[in-house]
């Protein structure tokens, strides 16, 4: 949040991050059809409006899900290339214990791994992977529904196809791992990467061919009785974030999970930019915020329009094309 | 593990993506008729006929010289070694036989079972030295697909991990080197229905297994569009004593699939295992009628299950040929997978399958008693489910 709140010139004290959510978390009925979830920070999941009403309440009075970020972030694994496993798993049964009377019905842990010449390394995915199961297993015995996301970094200049091997790999460790632990599938959501380039890649894609790259990538991994993939947004720009989205959902692939997105910066960067942390700026940033969820909910139904672009016979030859994937 | 070498050409994988896809479409299914010379032996006792080459080659040509018509409900069909080389009354070669049908010809590839040391009786597959080279000649000889079928048990103690680990790998290993030489693997990790487990003990380990098979078969760098699977359904050990229905069947088999077959895999054909014909095209037709999604086909591979009436019409003697034949084309229409009656929503079977599935969530072995946050959104599921049936596959 720091980090956020820096770059539009706002103090980080823990009023402005209070006032900030509220800005989001006020957003009218509108946002009931496209947010189906809100993952919370700890700090914020025991913060209140102005008026007094918890912030937990008034996303709950919305019919919108509460949930909790779980991980304790990332430590190093020794003897490699500067990769890491995520920690959080000690008394992580009572935590979630308490999350779940606090209100929380679902919680997030975040993986990450990279993409080099040596990188991921078969030890930081199948630690990744392990640690995953273990949270997913715990969530589940407290009646919390865990989203998985395994993020492999856009970071780097490896091109599309690279990017898809990888996600494959890491997307079939996960789902041994979950298997092994005796996760309930049915009871999980997937927050992976879409498959991508690397930001300095010299070799642009459309947004038809990350789609492909996608839809083949989870075809070949995520067990169909996962209900939904909610992507991450990365490094995207909060149209590229949209647009891509909208892509994967047109493809021509049978696709058996929902695909949505669990967006943080592609959903709030312009309604931090109008607010710049004055009470003033609240409603119109707001609205930026809801025109952001409005048009992901229509990306996630395959039916945001943006400028111009009719991707229909982009996508059909990529359909012939695609054993290249 | 970082780097991509990628194991197929695209235009290897449009041919093998081609291949699968023909001999599963439109819920046609496969006939086993690669029974080795013992296994035929046992069939032919069994109607008092010989085991003779002459014997087992008649027999073969009454289900291959079969009406062409028959390939509305057969895309391949799995041959023996020695059946390859064979021909009918005419001189023409058996795959030759089955190709002018528009179906595709297949070759089992393992070369039966080997013992684990150390374990409970467990078995490995024998069958990877040469393999490459009997593929490309198969290959020549006319075939597309190629089945290796590994066998597990389920008793207290088994399957063993070992057992699990090292048949997934050999049926990756077996599965890539088919795929390098254009034959699509039919990929079958058989538990076996001896024993009297229940059927969630069956569907635990079914899903245990599936798990480990795909993830060996991902290591290997497998092209699953370019696939098949043949599992067993799920089901109650043989001599279990509690009966249960085609719709429990059905439900624990596709749950089971669901939870490992990934979507990329076109096409799963269910080996028939110890059912009768009548039951295995039940449970077939319930499999299909399942309210639950189904993104890959559904549908057979079998071997006594098509063939047992056939042989007892025939009983070794050539003027009961035609009565043969047709007691053959019938059991495959009658298998055929291809439900013509959907349910519709608010139908007593939807219902009746809500319930089987709310049961199921208590029932699991080892799960807590989660219920469905939201019983709205199972039957949202169920709908959109019945509803993905409808409409055209891509």
């Amino acid at each position: 949040m720091a980090k956020r709140l820096n770059q539009i010139g706002v103090e980080n004290t823990e009023e402005h991050r209070r006032q900030y959510r509220q800005v989001l978390f006020s957003a009218d009925s509108r946002v009931k059809k496209c947010i189906g979830g809100v993952i919370f920070f700890h700090e914020t999941l025991y913060q209140k409006g102005d008026d007094g009403t918890p912030f937990v309440q008034t996303i709950k009075d919305k019919g919108i899900v509460v949930g909790i970020k779980v991980d304790k972030g990332v430590v190093p694994l020794a003897g490699t290339d500067g990769e890491t496993t995520t920690q959080g798993l000690d008394g992580l049964s009572e935590r979630c214990a308490q999350y779940k009377k606090d209100g929380a019905d679902f919680a997030k842990w975040r993986c990450v791994l990279k993409i080099s010449e040596h990188t991921p390394s078969a030890l930081a995915i199948l630690e990744n992977a392990n640690v995953l199961a273990r949270y997913a297993s715990i969530c589940q015995q407290n009646g919390i529904v865990p989203i998985v996301e395994p993020e492999i970094l856009p970071d780097g200049d490896h091109d599309l196809k690279r990017c898809q091997y990888v996600t494959e790999k890491v997307l079939a460790a996960v789902y041994k791992a979950l298997s092994d632990h005796h996760v309930y599938l049915e009871g999980t959501l997937l927050k992976p990467n879409m498959v991508t380039p690397g930001h300095s890649c010299p070799t642009k894609y459309s947004p038809e061919e990350i789609a492909m790259a996608t839809v083949t990538a989870l075809r070949r991994t995520v067990p169909p009785a996962v209900p939904g993939v909610t992507f991450l947004s990365g490094g995207q720009s909060e149209e590229e974030a949209s647009i891509n989205l909208n892509a994967i959902n047109n493809c021509p692939l049978a696709r058996p999970w929902a695909l949505t997105f669990s967006y943080g910066r592609a959903l709030q960067a312009s309604a931090l930019s109008a607010w710049r942390g004055q009470r003033d700026n609240e409603n119109m940033a707001t609205e930026e915020f809801i025109k952001r969820a409005e048009v992901n909910g229509l990306a996630a139904l395959g039916k945001y329009e943006d400028s111009g672009e009719d991707s229909g016979a982009a996508g059909q030859s990529l359909y012939v094309a695609n054993h290249a994937y | 593990m970082t780097h991509q070498f990628p194991a197929l050409s695209a235009e290897q994988k449009k041919a093998l993506f081609e291949t699968a896809h023909k001999i599963v479409a439109s819920g046609k299914g496969i006939l086993a008729a690669d029974e080795s010379v013992g296994t035929m032996g046992n069939r032919l006792q069994r109607i008092n006929v010989e085991n003779t080459e002459e014997n087992r080659r008649a027999f073969r040509e009454i289900l291959f010289s079969s009406d062409a018509s028959i390939n509305q409900s057969i895309g391949g069909v799995i041959f023996f070694h020695e059946t390859l080389y064979q021909k009918d009354s005419s001189g023409k070669l058996f795959p030759d036989v089955i190709k002018n049908k528009g179906i595709v010809v297949g070759i089992k590839l393992d070369k039966g079972t080997a013992p684990l040391a150390g374990t409970n009786g467990e078995t490995s597959i024998q069958g990877l030295d040469g393999l490459a080279e009997r593929c490309a000649q198969y290959k020549k000889d006319g075939v597309d697909f190629g089945k290796w079928r590994a066998v597990l048990k389920i008793t207290d103690t088994t399957p063993s991990q070992l057992a699990i680990q090292e048949n997934a790998n050999t049926l990756a290993r077996y599965a890539s080197i088919c795929q390098q030489h254009g034959l699509v693997p039919i990929v079958e990790p058989e538990i076996l229905p001896d024993g009297d487990h229940d059927l969630q003990r069956c569907q635990y380990v079914t899903e245990k297994v599936l798990a480990a098979v795909y993830k060996a078969l991902n290591d290997h760098h497998v092209y699953l569009e370019g696939t098949l699977l043949k599992p067993n359904m799920v089901t109650a050990g043989l001599s279990c004593s509690k009966k249960y229905p085609p719709q429990e069947v059905a439900m624990a088999t596709v749950t089971a699939l669901l939870r490992t077959v990934p979507a990329a895999v076109p096409g799963i054909c269910f080996l028939s295992g110890g059912q009768s014909e009548e039951e295995a095209s039940v449970n077939l037709n319930a499999i299909n009628l399942c309210p639950l999604p189904k993104p890959w086909k559904l549908t057979f591979s079998y071997g006594r299950a098509l063939q047992a009436s056939a042989l007892a019409a025939w009983s070794g003697k050539s003027a009961n040929k035609k009565a043969a034949q047709e007691a053959f084309c019938k059991r495959a229409q009658q298998t055929f997978s291809q439900p013509r009656q959907w349910l519709t929503a608010g139908s007593s079977s939807q219902v009746l399958c809500l319930s089987l599935r709310r049961t199921w969530f208590t029932a699991e072995r080892g799960r807590a008693k989660l219920w469905p946050a939201d019983f709205l959104t199972l039957a949202k599921n169920i709908n959109s489910g019945v509803e993905n049936i409808n409409s055209d596959e891509h």
